[in-house]
């Protein structure tokens, strides 16, 4: 069954296209019910997980090296994979309203499901190199979803960027899984969290995978200073910002920092730099935020925000904590997806998302103007919402004595005011107030805009409303599985008395003043932005512009262009490496016996040095590649005499393709028929040859002199037959027991001919482009 | 190279060459062969005809791009690896089934499959490059 949860997207991904040709936007509902399938199935396990089991399984898929098709779910990864799914359904829904009539709406579905696939992996799989994989293809198919506006310059721009910024992330991140890998000698999630804490923690590597995992969840989840990506991945069509930019995709940063929790938590480093981080990002966020008009910057800017909350609390170190955590993450995906699917209707239906030119449209959109305050409600944290619960969470968690305590709580609570007064603003600006003329003429949007974020933000009033029977489902055992250890969540929407109550009230105080000030704060952060002038963005150009500048530098020196440089460079280079450990080590190779050979076999070997020769005298080009082909056959027919009948098959066919393929380079190259080296070079050029062949000679003499190891050979002829059915040793080593570098091989063969493909179109002076325009129109 | 004698014999000569390439990929798992000296030598047959008639007609006869073929083929020898996965082994596990066709015994299995992959990437691989290079008056 999971096996179909896992391949359902990617298979829904392949038919996307055919479906919406066929049925245009109605294929939205058809694609909708991968997602609400594998939603339907995951929550099967609700009840299992609630009592507290973990969900293992799969398959070994390369044993020698512990690596694993396999998939854990507790209470972290279920309830991750029913946000994305779930949300995944509606938004492929609002997809169908959105980009309704769009040219290339089968596209977007497609990579829309894709990355639904990938996101759902990710949460799910067990295997560290599986996490990794879907990690990587979250990358990628949100650089397709970012850019899928490729005509437009910002938005290949952002997707460019997203993509460097998380794919370094990436690699950072699979270095540290690597080195956990190392430390423990467990490649699975389940067996860390579970086994092995003890053992990363004490280790003398702790702190180098500490930080590469950080590199990995910081650019994801859009940490401060690598923020930057994820307002400019706005460029995305809403439905792609609604669901990967706030309510699943930022979030794998959240959920590997939660998910390693019970391995690399409780340390000093883990309690210090999360916090630091985390609270550095929220109060940033917030504060650009305001700066904003663009009603999808605005969020955008809350999401970063409140990423940066999220990490804040997870590092924080305590139950209550994380508990606040869980919360507040659940409520982030339910709002915040609810209101960017606003903020596209809005703009899908008026033609502007700038909120200083929105007003009055309560009586032209009701139900999104209603799902629109739902949804705030519950981000400003007013009960009886699901953020408030979040909320109260988050300040019992923090609110302690001591001055470490006494900052956080300080941060969370102007945090929380700004995203409670930007909330509103998002919320309320459009809909209240004078009408505003709009381009467009406002009206309400199709079932499929608004059936999404209403579902949503009536979701986070149920979850508040039924808090008890969710936080058994739900919130428990997701804080069980972050936190290492049994907890129960109880708080629920009755607004009880206490100190929580009392800063809950603050800020929600704070909030309406920031409400009211809004309009004044935004020209005193776009004036201290503009005097501030520099910023991550610009960093992040800046940085690509010295990468390109240094590479330029670098291939001006190394990459001469002249090929007699390059060859001389690599064949000097062979010969130093065959000869120097010899001479180093004083390993010469014993002079041979001088073989008794029967006259053919002369014959042969008189065949391959007259070719040898031919090649040294030829007057022209041509005549050296076909003797050096001649002195190829020779060795061809030794090989064969020797018993070695596959060699001398492929060095046959090796001969025969080098010198068709040399000759037609030879003259493609339009060089000068003959050779107009000085006598100086030829010098030069002799030795280096000589030492080449001199340095081979030798170097094969001495390998075959030490004692020859047989284990290997033995095994293959003892199994060659008996496993695998065959009784040409040389095919069964390639295509069954060492299958893997073979496949590896071909690959290679398959991108050096993709390169040599590309060389050869490329041609100095000629617009290759505009040529292929030409040909295309 | 255009003489009329090698114009008129290469396409039988490629014809058997790749008639004689697919002899040789699939006996390779007893005999001398196999795909990689299957695909070089249906590469070379490419490469003479090519020569002989002209990229076009080769193209044509081809139907597929090359580098498509080799793509096939990359995608072929993943799917041999890969199917050991629905049997519950090892990634890359060779399996066999001798089904018995008109009462002759057939030892179909994953390595024949892998080895059809190696032939089609060395085919497709081989003969774009030597395409493109023999194309250069067309253009």
């Amino acid at each position: 069954m999971m096996y179909v949860v896992f391949a359902l997207p990617f298979v829904a991904a392949l038919f996307a296209p055919f479906l919406a040709r066929a049925f245009k936007h109605h294929a939205a509902w058809l694609l909708a019910l991968a997602p609400a399938w594998n939603f339907w199935t995951l929550s099967q396990y609700l009840p299992e997980i609630a009592n507290g089991e973990r969900v293992t399984g799969g398959v070994q898929w390369i044993p020698a090296f512990s690596v694993n098709f396999s998939w854990f779910i507790d209470g972290l990864s279920l309830t991750f994979a029913l946000l994305i799914t779930g949300i995944g359904a509606l938004i492929v829904l609002y997809a169908g309203g959105y980009l309704k009539g769009h040219p290339h709406q089968g596209r977007f579905f497609a990579f829309i499901l894709m990355f639904m696939g990938a996101m759902q992996g990710l949460v799910l799989a067990d295997s560290f190199l599986m996490l990794f994989v879907f990690w990587e293809l979250t990358s990628i198919t949100s650089f397709l979803l970012i850019g899928f506006d490729h005509t437009r310059e910002a938005s290949r721009r952002a997707a460019l960027q997203a993509l460097v910024v998380t794919g370094l992330g990436g690699l950072s991140l699979l270095a540290g899984l690597i080195v956990v890998w190392n430390i423990t000698g467990v490649s699975e999630m389940s067996l860390l969290v579970l086994l092995a804490g003890d053992l990363v923690r004490e280790s003398p590597f702790y702190l180098a995978a500490f930080v590469l995992v950080l590199g990995g969840a910081f650019t994801k989840s859009a940490q401060f200073p690598l923020h930057f990506w994820l307002p400019n991945a706005m460029e995305a069509p809403t439905p792609v910002s609604a669901y990967l930019h706030s309510a699943t995709m930022v979030k794998a940063g959240v959920f590997l920092l939660m998910r390693l929790n019970p391995a690399f938590g409780e340390t000093v480093a883990w309690e210090t730099v999360l916090p630091l981080f985390g609270g550095a990002t929220l109060l940033v966020g917030a504060l650009l935020a305001v700066r904003q008009t663009d009603l999808k910057l605005m969020l955008a800017y809350t999401t970063v925000a409140s990423l940066g909350l999220l990490v804040m609390l997870t590092g924080f170190g305590n139950e209550k904590a994380i508990e606040a955590a869980v919360l507040y993450l659940v409520a982030h995906s339910m709002f915040k997806g609810a209101l960017f699917m606003v903020a596209g209707l809005i703009d899908h239906e008026s033609g502007t998302r700038d909120v200083t030119k929105l007003g009055g449209l309560r009586g032209a959109m009701p139900i999104t103007f209603a799902a629109a305050l739902l949804a705030a409600l519950s981000m400003g944290g007013l009960p009886p919402f699901f953020g408030f619960l979040a909320k109260e969470e988050i300040y019992l968690a923090v609110a302690k004595g001591d001055a470490w305590a006494l900052t956080v709580t300080a941060t969370a609570i102007a945090g929380n005011a700004l995203m409670f007064a930007i909330a509103f603003a998002v919320a309320l600006k459009p809909f209240l107030g004078p009408h505003v003329e709009t381009p467009k003429h406002a009206h309400e949007g199709p079932l499929l805009l608004w059936a999404g974020p209403l579902t949503l933000a009536l979701c986070g009033l149920a979850a508040a409303l039924f808090s008890q029977a969710f936080h058994h489902f739900v919130s428990s055992p997701m804080a069980s599985a972050v936190a290492g250890q049994t907890i129960s969540v109880t708080i629920s929407s009755v607004p009880h008395a206490g100190l929580a109550l009392w800063l809950s009230l603050a800020t929600v105080a704070l909030g309406i003043l920031l409400y009211l000030a809004l309009a004044s704060l935004r020209a005193r952060m776009a004036s201290l932005l503009a005097a501030l002038g520099w910023g991550p963005d610009r960093g992040f150009d800046q940085a690509i512009a010295g990468l390109i500048r240094l590479s330029v530098a670098i291939t001006r020196t190394v990459q001469n262009g002249r090929l007699e440089f390059y060859l001389t460079a690599t064949l000097a280079l062979i010969a130093v490496a065959l000869l120097a450990p010899m001479l180093a080590f004083g390993e010469w190779p014993a002079m041979p016996a001088f073989p008794e050979l029967r006259f053919y076999e002369w014959t042969i070997i008189a065949i391959a040095v007259a070719g040898l020769v031919a090649v040294v005298l030829a007057k022209n080009r041509l005549t050296a590649i076909v003797s050096l082909g001649i002195q190829g056959f020779a060795v061809a027919l030794i090989f064969m005499l020797m018993g070695a009948p596959d060699l001398s098959f492929t060095q046959f066919m090796v001969e025969t393709l080098s010198v068709v393929i040399l000759a037609l380079v030879m003259t493609r190259l339009r060089l000068s028929p003959s050779d107009h080296r000085g006598a100086g070079q030829v010098v030069i050029d002799g030795a280096i040859a000589a030492a080449c062949g001199i340095g081979f000679g030798t170097y094969l003499l001495r390998v075959t002199q030490s004692p020859f190891d047989a284990t290997l050979s033995e095994f293959f002829n003892t199994y060659s037959y008996v496993i695998a059915h065959g009784r040409n040793i040389v095919n069964v080593i390639i295509v069954d027991f060492r299958g893997v570098d073979t496949l590896g091989e071909i690959a290679v063969v398959m991108a050096a001919g993709l390169a040599i493909l590309a060389l050869i179109r490329v041609r100095p002076g000629v617009k290759w482009l505009a040529k292929t325009r030409e040909e295309t129109s | 190279m255009n003489t009329l004698i090698f114009r008129t014999v290469a396409p039988f000569l490629t014809s058997l060459m790749v008639l004689f390439s697919i002899f040789v990929l699939l006996r390779g798992h007893n005999e001398p062969g196999g795909g990689f000296i299957g695909g070089l030598i249906a590469a070379s047959a490419f490469a003479i005809y090519g020569i002989a008639c002209g990229v076009s007609p080769v193209r044509r006869a081809l139907y597929f791009h090359p580098m498509g073929i080799a793509g096939f083929g990359l995608f072929i020898a993943c799917v041999a690896g890969i199917m050991s996965i629905f049997v519950n082994v090892p990634f890359m596990t060779g399996l066999w089934v001798f089904p018995k066709v008109f009462g002759v015994e057939l030892a179909l299995s994953t390595p024949m499959l892998f080895d059809i992959g190696v032939y089609l990437v060395v085919v497709g691989a081989i003969t774009s490059i030597a395409l493109a290079l023999e194309e250069r008056e067309e253009d």
